[in-house]
């Protein structure tokens, strides 16, 4: 590498022979993305019930979730090392704890936002408490919900790119490795499509929104 | 949990205390790179979010900017400007001012044009116009969601200022983390998590008994029942 090419920030043709390498780059950043959202709501889901059920929960949980956000993301793979080594699982496990802090105030906000007057209508009408939920009290909280996984989707997007420290990375790797070469087109292109698959992952979960809610709370 | 326990006393250890990579230096250190760049993210931030709320005008470029940031990584800011700029503290403090910027713009914004149109007509209509409308009604109306964003900031600058270990030369906790890894020394490693952590969790505390003490005295009771938490208004 001549220091000559590496101030040019762009090398076009470095990207056209590198497409199929930057293709397997976005497939295992979206690999390394949709199982940690998807525990993630799950977790946040049953703890969100729980919490509802005994409200003195919702505060010591939602302080929880806020200092494992604190503790920085690549210290966060370091500390599992030693349990899950340097595995995707490591990966994965940590992802999942940053979506709580989103996801759980979001369903629990969401679903505490249900007017009382429709949730005595539901038990007027001899709705059980869970038929309730999953008929009138979900339904109406998805908005709020959706917004929630927007942001925690957009927020583990950029995070898998530290994962690269512990050997996985997706476009992070790309980026990584530009470093390390002193190559910015590399990191640029790391970069950038990080950026777009954030942004596609946003919009195409406000058209879910829109398609399965179009209403919206309150109104 | 052994690993966590070790990590407990690395802490503890009087050596890690003094000389050349003692605890306190690096907490300064931490602490500097992450006001520096909180500062100038929120001089940079806060005005704008405060004009764009005002005025309505260019609102969508506030959210816009908001959302973009968010989906930018970090890494890649402090790599592409250490490749370009070079080493040292400089790159890493420009990724956490465009990372403090976001929130901030987002919460400012937000918060200036949700004041109530009846109590923003109320005040014009007592002869309150421009400047003396945002300073004396928008502003302290606005306080509390404004300093959501802070905190919003303030707890994802330190933990990302960690990322100054990465960078030849530069100091703060992130030394701790980076060269635990690379020595396979879990134990500084889990210390310097801990730091970083404990360090946000006092910041945000901080934060939060300020934003207390700034709101407006009757806004106070209507905000108590629901105080929003920082991650959900990001």
């Amino acid at each position: 590498m001549t220091t000559a090419s590496a101030t040019v920030l762009i090398n076009w043709g470095w990207i056209g022979r590198n497409l199929g390498p930057i293709g397997d780059s976005v497939v295992e950043h979206l690999v390394l993305t949709a199982p940690p959202v998807a525990f993630g709501f799950v977790l946040s889901f049953g703890l969100a019930l729980l919490a509802r059920r005994y409200r003195s929960l919702y505060q010591p949980l939602v302080r929880t979730t806020g200092v494992l956000f604190a503790v920085p993301s690549l210290a966060f793979f370091a500390l599992l090392i030693p349990f899950l080594g340097l595995s995707r699982a490591n990966a994965y496990v940590a992802l999942t704890m940053y979506t709580l802090v989103v996801l759980l105030p979001n369903i629990v906000e969401g679903l505490d936002g249900v007017p009382a007057d429709v949730t005595e209508a539901a038990d007027a009408m001899g709705y059980s408490p869970s038929k309730r939920l999953l008929k009138v009290e979900l339904p109406l909280a998805t908005p709020v919900i959706i917004a929630g996984l927007r942001i925690a989707t957009v927020t583990i997007i950029g995070l898998v790119t530290v994962t690269a420290f512990i050997g996985f990375g997706g476009l992070g790797d790309d980026i990584l490795t530009g470093y390390n070469r002193a190559f910015p087109t590399q990191i640029v292109v790391g970069v950038t499509l990080t950026a777009a698959l954030a942004i596609l992952a946003d919009v195409a979960l406000l058209w879910l929104q829109r398609a399965v809610a179009p209403w919206r709370q309150g109104v | 949990m052994e690993v966590f326990l070790e990590g407990v006393l690395w802490l503890f250890d009087p050596e890690n205390w003094s000389g050349i990579n003692a605890i306190p230096d690096r907490v300064r250190e931490h602490v500097v790179y992450a006001t520096v760049a909180l500062v100038i993210g929120a001089a940079i931030a806060v005005p704008v979010g405060l004009w764009t709320g005002h005025t309505g005008r260019l609102g969508n470029l506030a959210i816009n900017v908001g959302n973009l940031g968010r989906a930018i990584p970090d890494l890649g800011i402090v790599a592409i400007a250490a490749v370009l700029i070079g080493f040292g503290i400089l790159p890493v403090i420009l990724a956490l001012i465009a990372l403090a910027i976001p929130p901030l713009l987002t919460n400012t914004y937000t918060a200036v044009r949700g004041v109530d149109p009846e109590v923003r007509d109320a005040a014009e209509g007592m002869g309150f116009t421009g400047w003396r409308l945002l300073r004396q009604v928008e502003i302290p109306l606005a306080l509390p969601l404004i300093f959501a964003g802070l905190r919003v900031s303030t707890v994802q600058v330190i933990a990302t200022a960690t990322i100054s270990g990465f960078i030849g030369r530069a100091g703060g906790l992130g030394r701790y983390i980076f060269d635990g890894l690379s020595m396979f020394d879990t134990p500084r490693v889990v210390a310097g998590a801990i730091l970083v952590a404990l360090l946000g969790v006092l910041a945000d505390v901080g934060l939060s008994r300020l934003q207390r003490a700034v709101t407006p005295k009757g806004f106070a009771a209507a905000l108590a029942e629901r105080e929003p938490s920082p991650a959900a208004k990001a």
